[in-house]
C-alpha cells in the first residue's frame, strides 16, 4: 500500500483519482428533493427536480462530486473494492482540501454539490467526525447552500449521525445486499441490525424535524431531502421478487426517497462470489428492477402484483408493466375518455406525463387517436390497450400472442448489447 | 374569416411582434407570413411594414393575462424565445384562438394551434433545464465566463437560476447562437446583444481545475458498464462542444473557447 500526502497540484490529482475511483460503484447520484436558494453572501442553490451536470461514458448521470473521504478500510467485505485485504493505492482527503475542491468545481458549474462517503478507518465515530468537519467547513466557512449527500456510517454514535444530518440534505445507509443471510456471508463485520438502526434513526429524525418546522420556521432541518439506500444485485442468489418486496418494505417502513440497485461488477476472486472470468454485470436485470421500482413509486403498483411465486423473476424481453398487462388482458381495453388517472397509468406506453395530458385535454372535448398523437402520447405500445369513444384504433388486429410478439419486437433494439448472456440468467 | 391576407415586415423584437398583433386586429388583417429586414424574403401577399409602437405593444401585452390566462401568457411569451419555424405565425394563430376561447384554451392540447406552441415551449424549457447542468464556467481575472450554443433563446430562462446560484459572483454567460450575453454583478443583471465576444486566457489555477475535472469525469465511469449510446441519448453531442470534460487542452491555448 502506498500513501498519498500533501495538497499540491499533482498529488491532489492522484488523490482525486484514487478516491473517485473508490466511490464510483455507488449507484446513487441524484440531487433531487429540495428547493433552496443561496443566502445573502452565500453560494449555491438546489432544485427539487435535481440536475444532471454531465453523463459519464457508462451513461450514468453525474450530478455530485462523488468521492470517499478515505479508502483506508478496517472492514473486509468480500464484494467491496475497498476491502482491507485488497491491494490497491490508498489515500485520504483533508476536510479543507475537499471543501476547497468542492467550491472550485461548484463555481464552475461542474457539479450540483458533494456526495461524501467514506471507508471506515479508525472506527465509525472517527470516520463520521472527519465527514462532519468537511461539511461544517462547507456550510459555515464557505456559506455553501448547494446539495450535499452524505453516507451515514453504520455503528457511529447516533449523536454524530444527527450532526451529519443537520449539515447534509440527504443521508443514506447502504443496505448492501438483499438478504441477511448474504450479508452475514459476505460482510462478516456488518450486521443487519447495524444497518437498520441508523436507517430508523434517520427516518425518525426527518419526521421530528418536519414536525418542528411546522411550528417554528427556523427550526434546524434534518436531512430535508430525505434518505436513500442501495443494494448490490447479482452477487447473491435472491430473486427479483425478493428484492422488490424488500424495496417496497423499505419505502413503506422507512419512508425512503429512493432505493438504488447496483449490478454487481466483479471486483474480487472470493469463492463466495460469482467467478470473475465469465461474469457480466446483470445490467438488464438492474434495468428491469428500476422499471419496477418506478411502478411502485409513481404508478400505484404493488410488488405482489408484479411478481409471484410462479414467476419470481422479470421477463427480460418486455418491461414489467407490459408483462403485467399481458397477464391481465381482462383489465383492458381502457377507455381514454372515461378512465381515471390510476387506470390510465396501467396502460403500457402511458406514463405520468401522458396520463396528465389526457386528463387535461379531454376536459375540452372527446379525444380521438389522432388527438392523442397531437398531444404527444406515443401509441406504439398503448394502441393495443386503448379505446377512444369505444373504438379500437382502426385496422388494428389484436390477439394476445401477436401483441406479445409485437411488444417484444419493439423492445429488441433497446436490448442490443445486453444479449445473450443476460437472457440466460432468467432461464 | 374574411380578413385581408397580408405579409408583415417587422423588426424581429417581441414588442414589434405585439405591435403586429395589434395592427392585425385594428385593420382586420390575417398575416400569412412574417419577415424581418435580415430575411429579405419575397412574399406572395401584399407586404406591410409594421413600425414597433411601445404603446400598442403594451396594450397587447396587458391583455394576455386577462384574455389568455397565466398559462396562455407563459406559452405566448416563451413561445417567442423558441426556435420554432415561422414562430410568429404559430403564435399569431395561438393568440387568435386564445382571444376567441379565453383562458383554459391551453387545455385543448389536441388542437394543432395549441400543440405546436406547447411543443416548441417544451423544447425550450427542456433545453434550458439541460443547460442548467451542462453550462461550464471558467474563472478569468475573478470573473466567471461561460459559453453555450443553444437552439432556443434560453438566457431569459437561465437568468433566475444562475443569479440565485451565484448571488455573490460576477459572471458572464455568452449565447453564441443568438449573440447575446447575460451579465451579472451582485444585485444587478442584464441581457444584452454581444457582436464580438472574446473571453480572456485562463490562468494556471483555472487550467489545473479543468485537469482535475477531466480526471474526475474519466475516473467515475465504470468500464464494465460502458454504454456510449445511453450517454448520447441523455446528453446529445451538440452540447459537448462547450463542455470542459470533452476538450483537450494544449498548454497555452484553449480550444473550447475558440469561435
Amino acid at each position: 500500500m502506498e500513501e498519498t500526502e500533501g495538497g499540491s497540484g499533482v498529488e491532489l490529482l492522484d488523490k482525486l483519482t484514487i478516491l473517485a475511483d473508490a466511490a464510483k460503484y455507488d449507484a446513487a447520484c441524484t440531487s433531487s428533493g429540495l428547493d433552496r436558494s443561496a443566502r445573502p453572501g452565500g453560494l449555491g442553490s438546489t432544485m427539487a427536480a435535481g440536475c444532471c451536470h454531465t453523463f459519464s461514458a457508462d451513461g450514468r448521470c453525474v450530478t455530485l462530486l462523488k468521492v470517499l473521504m478515505t479508502n483506508h478500510c478496517a472492514y473486509d467485505c468480500a464484494y467491496c473494492v475497498n476491502r482491507r485485504s485488497n491491494d490497491l493505492p490508498r489515500a485520504a482527503f483533508t476536510p479543507r482540501e475537499l471543501a476547497e475542491l468542492t467550491i472550485a468545481f461548484y463555481r464552475r458549474n461542474y457539479i450540483e454539490g458533494l456526495f461524501l462517503s467514506s471507508a471506515v478507518w479508525g472506527g465509525p465515530d472517527r470516520t463520521t467526525e472527519g465527514m462532519i468537519e468537511t461539511l461544517r467547513l462547507l456550510r459555515e466557512g464557505y456559506g455553501f447552500a448547494g446539495y450535499i449527500h452524505a453516507k451515514a456510517i453504520p455503528g457511529a454514535d447516533p449523536l454524530l449521525t444527527r450532526r451529519l444530518g443537520l449539515l447534509a440534505d440527504r443521508l443514506s445507509v447502504n443496505i448492501e445486499l438483499p438478504s441477511e443471510e448474504s450479508l452475514n456471508r459476505l460482510c462478516p463485520d456488518k450486521g443487519k441490525g447495524a444497518i437498520l438502526a441508523p436507517m430508523a434513526q434517520i427516518r425518525d429524525g426527518i419526521r421530528e424535524s418536519r414536525g418542528e418546522l411546522a411550528q417554528y420556521r427556523h427550526a434546524p432541518r434534518f436531512a430535508p431531502a430525505g434518505q436513500s439506500t442501495q443494494m448490490v444485485i447479482g452477487a447473491t442468489p435472491e430473486s427479483d421478487r425478493h428484492i422488490l418486496t424488500l424495496a417496497q418494505a423499505l419505502y413503506d417502513k422507512y419512508q425512503l426517497k429512493r432505493v438504488f440497485y447496483s449490478a454487481y461488477v466483479p471486483v474480487s476472486d472470493s469463492a463466495l462470489l460469482p467467478a470473475r472470468a465469465e461474469f457480466k454485470p446483470p445490467l438488464l436485470r438492474e434495468h428491469r428492477l428500476y422499471q419496477a421500482d418506478w411502478l411502485l413509486r409513481f404508478y400505484h403498483f404493488r410488488a405482489e402484483e408484479l411478481l409471484d411465486d410462479g414467476a419470481p423473476n422479470f421477463d427480460p424481453r418486455v418491461d414489467p408493466k407490459c408483462s403485467w398487462a399481458l397477464r391481465h388482458l381482462d383489465f383492458f381495453p381502457v377507455e381514454v375518455n372515461r378512465a381515471d388517472y390510476e387506470e390510465l397509468l396501467r396502460v403500457p406506453g402511458i406514463g405520468v406525463r401522458s396520463a396528465r395530458r389526457i386528463l387535461t385535454a379531454r376536459r375540452v372535448g372527446p379525444l380521438t387517436f389522432s388527438g392523442l398523437k397531437t398531444l404527444g402520447v406515443v401509441l406504439k405500445r398503448a394502441q393495443y390497450f386503448l379505446t377512444c369513444s369505444g373504438k379500437m384504433l382502426e385496422g388494428l388486429r389484436v390477439n394476445p400472442d401477436g401483441v406479445l410478439r409485437h411488444l417484444v419486437a419493439l423492445e429488441r433494439p433497446a436490448l442490443a448489447g445486453h444479449e445473450p448472456e443476460q437472457l440466460s440468467l432468467f432461464n | 374569416m374574411g380578413w385581408t391576407q397580408v405579409s408583415y415586415l417587422y423588426d424581429g423584437s417581441f414588442a414589434g411582434f405585439l405591435t403586429c398583433v395589434f395592427d392585425s386586429y385594428a385593420h382586420r388583417e390575417e398575416p400569412m407570413s412574417f419577415s424581418t429586414p435580415e430575411d429579405g424574403r419575397l412574399t406572395l401577399w401584399p407586404e406591410r411594414r409594421i413600425g414597433t409602437d411601445q404603446a400598442k405593444a403594451r396594450r397587447v401585452y396587458q391583455s394576455l393575462d386577462k384574455k389568455l390566462g397565466a398559462e396562455g401568457k407563459r406559452l405566448a411569451v416563451q413561445g417567442f424565445l423558441t426556435c420554432l419555424e415561422e414562430k410568429e405565425l404559430h403564435l399569431w394563430r395561438f393568440l387568435r384562438l386564445g382571444y376567441q376561447l379565453g383562458p383554459g384554451f391551453t387545455r385543448g392540447l389536441a388542437d394543432e394551434r395549441v400543440a405546436a406552441v406547447w411543443k416548441a415551449v417544451g423544447h425550450l424549457t427542456g433545453e434550458a433545464h439541460l443547460l442548467k447542468g451542462f453550462t461550464r464556467f471558467s474563472e478569468v481575472d475573478g470573473v466567471l465566463v461561460g459559453e453555450i450554443e443553444p437552439k432556443n433563446r434560453v438566457l431569459p430562462l437561465l437568468r433566475p437560476h444562475f443569479c440565485a446560484r451565484y448571488p455573490g459572483e460576477d459572471f458572464v454567460l455568452h449565447d453564441r447562437t443568438h449573440r447575446e450575453v447575460l451579465l451579472h454583478r451582485p444585485g444587478k443583471w442584464a441581457i444584452a446583444p454581444a457582436e464580438d465576444f472574446r473571453p480572456g486566457a485562463p490562468g494556471e489555477a483555472e487550467r489545473q481545475y479543468r485537469r482535475l475535472w477531466r480526471r474526475f469525469y474519466d475516473t467515475i465511469a465504470i468500464a464494465e458498464r460502458y454504454n456510449p449510446r445511453c450517454r448520447m441519448t441523455q446528453m446529445p453531442k451538440r452540447y459537448w462542444g462547450t463542455m470542459t470534460e470533452f476538450q483537450t487542452e494544449e498548454p497555452e491555448e484553449r480550444k473550447e473557447l475558440a469561435p
